[in-house]
């Protein structure tokens, strides 16, 4: 790989934003996502290679670490902050079509459950593998899944609980979005749940951490 | 008033009360209730709950008030009335409580300050509401309970301090992860934590999340770190299982009375539970304590 490029996806790893960023103090007075994107834009890089090959190669990197528990919400946080710096430089490319998403993600917490942490951070890796996120926010009920399926209907959809008692309004969800559209392909995580209780409630997978997902989803399109 | 530091002193290990939460939905509570509602809606049944953990033979008993700051309640648009659910949820514990201690419960407001979600004053508005609320209905001290940012923690506890001169519990819950350290999702482990809060606040601790058997191993990086500070526990009735459409929890009572001697020889001085546990619980945990103190 290009230097420029693996400089690159290690300021995606480690949350250096641009030049001024203080942060990671290791990096201090280096240049950050924001100027290296800009640079390899300048030596005609491709936009999808610098996506494909330094961009999601970075997030993927701390979405590992993530995985294994050695890297935490700030680490993610910082990272996408990152990935979003970069990802100014590369909006025309998208908006010209030269480069494309990697699809449509509706995300969000099902109805009578107001936690939004896991959510969030599923959404900031999504966004960091490729997918325009469509974020709905907490305590989303069924009809507005169903909605939003309808401007964006080759959507993947993921719903999130943290509490046992809003679990089970992902069987609802599951069940209106199917009902108007058997293929859309629908998600569930949180802490209580699990594959037994995925396949339970008629949903398409459960998947622990947001970074198996990631993978999961690239092989699926 | 230094009432449980002072207790600990003499008794060396106190006995703490189990599940509200879960004990709450066992006695109807829907999904998208307001738990702290119950403190003025069904205040009958909060009483029983509080009652119970008495009987079974808690020295301190908590109040149906983790959720209750405004920020919370807010979402259930009972933001306004912030103040009266907390009161009502002390004196409701105080009632049931007599000369025993309670402890007012105060949780995080799920929302993160490094994301953006709510501002610093925000949250101190919030917690303060909370605490004067509690004070007033007459509880002894405060719990601050499964924290896991640094940040919320301390705001959360000048909110406290500031309100109030009653003596303050902090407690975090921490992850084990693959290669067996424990660490909140924000990357706090024990150490750090009570590296910052050991000489803030009056008893340290952890609960949710681990069953007694990984609490030891918490509690003991804890006391490494600070040697004298009162360590409290709440923990699960073990790591939660889910099975089909619902969680269960797998430590019966016996289980969690077997490791209580391992808990109290690691460096813990308040002992009670979390979600799952229940009065059976408690009472069993008592028997141990006895068994342990008599040896």
């Amino acid at each position: 790989m290009n230097e420029l490029l693996e400089q690159l996806a290690i300021c995606i790893e480690r949350g250096k934003v641009n030049l001024q960023s203080p942060f990671p103090v290791d990096l201090k007075g280096q240049e950050g996502a924001d100027e290296l994107t800009k640079r390899a834009i300048e030596n005609s890089i491709p936009a999808e290679v610098i996506l494909n090959e330094s961009l999601m190669v970075g997030m993927q990197k701390v979405g590992d670490k993530f995985e294994e528990g050695k890297a935490f919400i700030p680490d993610m946080l910082i990272a996408a902050k990152a990935m979003n710096a970069a990802m100014v430089h590369l909006k025309p490319f998208f908006e010209s079509g030269e480069v494309e998403l990697k699809g449509d993600f509706i995300i969000g917490t099902v109805a009578g459950d107001l936690h939004d942490i896991g959510k969030n951070i599923v959404r900031m890796v999504l966004t960091g593998g490729g997918w325009n996120v469509i974020d709905l926010g907490t305590d989303v009920k069924a009809e507005k899944f169903v909605a939003t399926l309808k401007e964006y209907p080759n959507a993947f959809i993921g719903m999130s609980a943290l509490l046992t008692t809003t679990m089970m309004q992902m069987e609802v969800t599951t069940k209106a979005i199917k009902e108007v559209s058997p293929a859309t392909k629908v998600f569930v995580g949180g802490a209580p749940l699990s594959q037994e209780f995925s396949d339970r409630i008629g949903a398409d997978g459960y998947f622990p951490d947001p970074n198996k997902f990631v993978k999961y989803l690239s092989q699926a399109i | 008033m230094k009432k449980i530091t002072e207790q600990i002193k003499k008794e060396k290990i106190l006995l703490s009360d189990g599940a509200w939460g879960t004990f709450l939905q066992a006695e109807g509570l829907k999904k998208g209730e307001c738990p702290e509602l119950w403190n003025v809606e069904h205040r009958e049944v909060v009483l029983k709950i509080a009652k119970s953990y008495i009987d079974a033979g808690s020295y301190l008993i908590e109040t149906n008030t983790f959720g209750g700051n405004k920020i919370k309640l807010n979402h259930y648009n009972l933001g306004e009335r912030t103040y009266e659910l907390n009161k009502a949820g002390a004196e409701i514990s105080r009632e049931a409580a007599g000369d025993k201690i309670v402890l007012g419960s105060i949780g995080p407001t799920g929302k993160l300050l490094i994301m953006g979600d709510v501002t610093e004053d925000e949250l101190y508005e919030s917690f303060s509401q909370q605490a004067k609320g509690l004070h007033d209905g007459g509880i002894d001290a405060f719990c601050l309970e499964t924290f896991f940012d640094i940040q919320e923690a301390e705001v959360a506890v000048n909110a406290v301090k500031e309100n109030s001169d009653l003596e303050v519990i902090l407690t975090f819950y921490f992850e084990k992860n693959q290669e067996g350290k424990f660490n909140t999702m924000m990357g706090v482990s024990p150490t750090i934590m009570v590296e910052r809060f050991g000489n803030e606040v009056d008893i340290i601790g952890t609960n949710c999340s681990n069953g007694f058997e990984r609490m030891i191993s918490v509690v003991k990086e804890m006391r490494k770190i600070n040697k004298d500070i009162p360590i409290l526990v709440h923990a699960n009735a073990g790591i939660p299982i889910t099975t089909g459409i619902e969680a269960k929890y797998p430590d019966a009572p016996k289980i969690m009375a077997e490791l209580t001697p391992s808990l109290i020889a690691a460096g813990a001085n308040v002992i009670g539970g979390c979600c799952g546990t229940t009065p059976e619980h408690i009472k069993m945990i008592n028997q141990a304590i006895h068994l342990y103190k008599t040896k």
